[in-house]
C-alpha cells in the first residue's frame, strides 16, 4: 500500500488537446478519492496516467515514493476496475481472478488462496467455475474487483465502475465498494461523475473541470464550503441556486439585494468576512435545501421571502418548488405539508447561515 | 374492425396465433423445397462422380448404359489407385504443402494482424489497407515474376516451391479477416492484461488468439481451402509427377493423350475431396459455436 503523487502532470493528446493541464494532488496510504467532474474533464485521462496506460506528457507521477512516469503499468503494482469489466471472455472467473497472478508466477496453492479468500468477500464463491457470459452485470462487477483484489495492489484504480449498472445495483455496489474498501484498506482512486457516489464513496473528493482540479476536499467540505461557482454548482443535487444582485451597507448591518426588492441580512458572523465587499455586484448562492416554505423565522440566520412557483415537482418526502427571480431559474425545497402551488405566492424562509456571494466575473467565492 | 375483435378479445387471440402456426409452416414448407432444389443442383455432379468411379472402364465406354446406374459396382479404380501409380505420393504432397501453408499462413498472419490492429506505429493504418490491396492483385498477373523468383531458388519443379508460394496468396486475406476480429476485442481487455502483467506476445497468445478463434478458424479453413485447391502454379512450377500435387497430379497421370481413364479420375478426385469435407465438419461446428459465443461477448 502507498501514497500516490501528482506534480504538474500535463497530457496533451496527438492533434494538441490538453486533456490534463498541469495537475497537483496528493494521495495519502489507505485513501479512497474520488475524481469527479462532468464528462471530458480529464478524469479518465488522469486515472490512466496513473495506471501507466497514458504516457505523461509533461510533470511527475509517483506511486510510494517511486517516481513511474517511465513504468510500465505491470510494474507499477496497480490494479484497475473498468466501467465495461473487461473480464477475459473464455476464462471462467476463477482464470480471471487468477491471470495476473500466474503470469506473475505465484505457485498454485497461494493463487487458490488468494482467490478464495477474494471470492469470500465478494461473495462470488459459487461462480468460481462460471464464464462471464453467464453472469449477471452485478455478478461481473464483483468479478473485476476480484481480479484487482487478488493481485493485492498498492493502489486500485476504478474507472466509472458502476455506470453500466441499474440504478438499484449501482446503490447496492457502491456500499459493497466502501466495504472491501474497510476490509482491505487498499489506497483507492475512483473516478465517476456522479457527485452522489463521489460524495457518499470519497475520504476526499476531487472535483475536476477542463483539465484541472477545482477543488480537493472531504465531501461534507465540498459541500458546505466549495471554492468556486463550478464546485458549488456540481455538488449537491439538486444544484445551488445562484442569483445576481447586490451587496449592501444598510443600518450597520449587511444585506444581499436581490430582484424583486428582496432584501436579506447576512448573518452577523459574516460581517466582518464581507464587510470590504459591500456595494459590490455578486451572486448569491443557496442551496435549494437552505431555501424552505416560511419555518423557524424567530431564529436570527432565517430571513423571509415571497415567491411564486411556477412549477411543484412532489418528490414524496418533500417537494420542489421552481421558480424565476429576475431570469435566474431558482429551485426550493419545501415541507409536501406546505401550500405550495403553481401561480400561488408562498412564504418562504431562507437559511442565510448557509449563504454564499460569489464573485459575478471569477466565479470564485468570496 | 373494432366490433369483431373488441368484444371477443379470446378468440381474436386465437385466430391470430392459429394464423401465425399457419404461416410458419408455410415457411418451413417453402425453405425445405428451397432446401431440396438446392441440394439435387449440388449434389447431383459428386452423385455422377461416385457412380462414374465404382464402374469398370468397360461399363463406363458401353454408350447404351444408363451414366446414373452402376450395373456392376467394383472398386477396381480405388484399389488400382492407391496400389499403382503416383496417387499416394500426390497425395502426401498436397498434404505436406497445405499443412506448411496453414501452418505459415496462420503464423505469419496472425502476428501481422495483432501488429496492425493493436500496436499503433507509424504508417500501420496505411499498411493495414495495403495489406488488403495485395490481396486484389490478380493471382495471373504474379505468374510471371514468381516463376522467375522461383527458378532463381532453384525451386522449379520442386514440391517446396508450393510453400513459397501459397502463402503469398493467402497471407494478405487472412491477415485482413483477423484484422476485423482483433479490432472487435475492446481495448479494455487489453489494458487489462497489461496491467495484469502480460507482455505482448502473451497478451496474443493467452487473450487474442483464444477470444478471436472464430476468426482464426475462417482464415484456417480460407488457407486450407486455397492450399488444397491450387491448380494454376502447381501445374505451371511442378512437371515430374513425384513433385505434383493432387490436383495436377490426377489430371496428368489418368489422362494419357486422350485416353481418360474417368473411373479413376472421378475417384481420386473424390478421395481427394475427403480432407476438406473432414476439415470444414469439424471446424465449422467449433466455428458456428464460436461465433454465437461471441456475440453477446462478457
Ligand atoms: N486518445 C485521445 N486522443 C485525443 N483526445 C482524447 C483522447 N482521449 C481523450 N481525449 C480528450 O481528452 C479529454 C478528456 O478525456 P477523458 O476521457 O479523460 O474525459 P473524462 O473526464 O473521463 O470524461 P467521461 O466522463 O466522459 O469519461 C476529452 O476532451 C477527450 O476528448
Ligand atoms: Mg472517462
Amino acid at each position: 500500500m502507498a501514497q500516490v503523487a501528482l506534480r504538474k502532470v500535463v497530457k496533451a493528446y496527438e492533434g494538441g488537446v490538453q486533456a490534463v493541464k498541469g495537475i497537483d494532488l496528493d494521495i495519502a496510504d489507505h485513501e479512497f478519492v474520488v475524481l469527479v467532474g462532468p464528462s471530458g474533464c480529464g478524469k479518465s485521462t488522469t486515472l490512466r496516467m496513473i495506471a501507466g496506460l497514458e504516457e505523461i506528457s509533461d510533470g511527475e507521477i509517483s506511486i510510494g515514493g517511486r517516481v513511474v512516469n517511465d513504468v510500465p503499468p505491470r510494474d507499477r503494482d496497480i490494479a484497475m476496475v473498468f466501467q465495461n469489466y473487461a473480464l477475459y471472455p473464455h476464462m471462467t472467473v476463477f482464470d480471471n481472478m487468477a491471470f495476473g497472478l500466474m503470469l506473475r508466477k505465484f505457485d498454485k496453492a497461494e493463487i487458490k488462496r488468494r482467490v478464495d479468500n477474494a471470492a469470500r468477500i465478494l461473495e462470488i464463491g459459487p461462480l468460481l467455475d462460471r464464464k462471464p457470459k453467464a453472469l449477471s452485470g452485478g455478478q461481473r462487477q464483483r468479478v473485476a474487483m476480484g481480479r484487482a483484489i487478488v493481485r493485492d495492489p498498492k493502489v486500485f484504480l476504478f474507472d466509472e465502475p458502476l455506470s453500466n449498472l441499474d440504478a438499484k445495483l449501482r446503490v447496492q455496489m457502491r456500499t459493497e465498494i466502501k466495504k472491501v474498501h474497510q476490509t482491505v484498506r487498499t489506497t483507492t482512486i475512483y473516478v465517476t461523475h456522479d457527485q452522489v457516489e463521489a460524495m457518499t464513496l470519497a475520504d476526499r473528493v476531487v472535483v475536476m473541470n477542463g483539465g484541472i482540479i477545482e477543488q480537493v476536499g472531504p465531501p461534507q467540505e465540498l459541500y458546505h464550503n466549495p471554492k468556486t461557482r463550478f464546485v458549488a454548482g456540481f455538488i449537491g443535487s439538486p444544484a445551488m441556486n445562484f442569483i445576481p444582485g447586490r451587496l449592501e451597507n444598510g443600518a450597520g448591518a449587511l444585506r444581499v439585494h436581490l430582484p424583486g426588492d428582496i432584501v436579506l441580512p447576512v448573518p452577523a458572523e459574516r460581517t466582518e468576512r464581507y464587510k470590504a465587499l459591500a456595494g459590490r455586484e455578486v451572486l448569491f448562492g443557496i442551496r435549494p435545501e437552505h431555501l424552505t416554505e416560511a419555518k423557524n423565522l424567530d431564529r436570527p440566520h432565517v430571513a423571509a421571502m415571497t415567491a411564486t412557483p411556477e412549477v411543484t415537482e412532489p418528490m414524496g418526502m418533500e417537494t420542489l418548488v421552481h421558480f424565476k427571480m429576475n431570469g435566474a431559474e431558482i429551485c426550493g425545497r419545501v415541507d409536501p405539508g406546505a401550500p405550495a402551488q403553481p401561480g400561488h405566492p408562498l412564504p418562504m424562509a431562507v437559511d442565510m447561515s448557509n449563504m454564499h456571494l460569489l464573485d459575478p466575473q471569477t466565479g470564485r467565492v468570496l | 374492425m373494432g366490433t369483431t375483435t373488441l368484444p371477443a378479445p379470446p378468440a381474436a387471440a386465437e385466430a391470430r396465433h392459429g394464423s401465425l402456426k399457419r404461416e410458419r409452416r408455410w415457411a418451413m414448407i417453402g425453405a425445405y423445397i428451397a432446401l431440396a432444389v438446392f441440394v439435387v443442383f449440388f449434389m447431383t455432379p459428386p452423385f455422377h462422380m461416385l457412380m462414374t468411379s465404382l464402374k469398370s472402364s468397360a461399363e463406363i465406354a458401353d454408350l447404351s448404359g444408363n451414366p446414373w446406374i452402376v450395373g456392376s459396382p467394383t472398386l477396381m479404380n480405388y484399389w488400382e489407385l492407391l496400389t499403382e501409380g503416383n496417387y499416394l505420393i500426390h497425395f502426401r504432397n498436397s498434404v505436406i504443402v497445405t499443412v506448411c501453408t496453414v501452418l505459415i499462413s496462420m503464423v505469419i498472419s496472425t502476428m501481422a494482424a495483432f501488429a496492425l490492429a493493436r500496436m499503433k506505429f507509424w504508417g500501420s493504418a496505411t499498411l493495414a489497407t495495403g495489406v488488403f490491396l495485395t490481396y486484389l492483385v490478380p493471382e495471373t498477373l504474379l505468374f510471371i515474376p514468381m516463376f522467375q523468383i522461383v527458378g532463381q531458388l532453384g525451386l522449379y519443379n520442386n514440391l517446396w516451391a508450393m510453400v513459397l508460394i501459397f502463402p503469398t496468396l493467402t497471407v494478405p486475406f487472412c491477415t485482413w479477416i483477423m484484422i476485423g476480429y482483433f479490432a472487435s476485442i475492446p481495448k479494455e481487455l487489453d489494458e487489462a492484461a497489461l496491467i495484469d502483467g502480460a507482455g505482448h506476445l502473451q497478451m496474443l497468445w493467452k487473450i487474442f488468439i483464444p477470444v478471436a478463434l472464430p476468426g482464426i478458424l475462417a482464415a484456417m479453413i480460407f488457407a486450407f481451402t486455397v492450399s488444397w485447391a491450387a491448380f494454376i502454379y502447381p501445374i505451371a512450377f511442378l512437371v515430374s509427377s513425384d513433385q505434383m500435387v493432387l490436383t495436377v497430379g490426377i489430371v496428368s497421370d489418368l489422362i494419357r493423350a486422350d485416353t481418360f481413364q474417368w473411373g479413376k479420375i472421378m475417384a481420386g478426385a473424390l478421395m481427394a475431396a475427403l480432407p476438406p469435407l473432414l476439415v470444414y465438419a469439424f471446424l465449422m461446428d467449433y466455428y458456428i459455436a464460436g461465433l454465437t459465443a461471441g456475440a453477446t461477448k462478457g
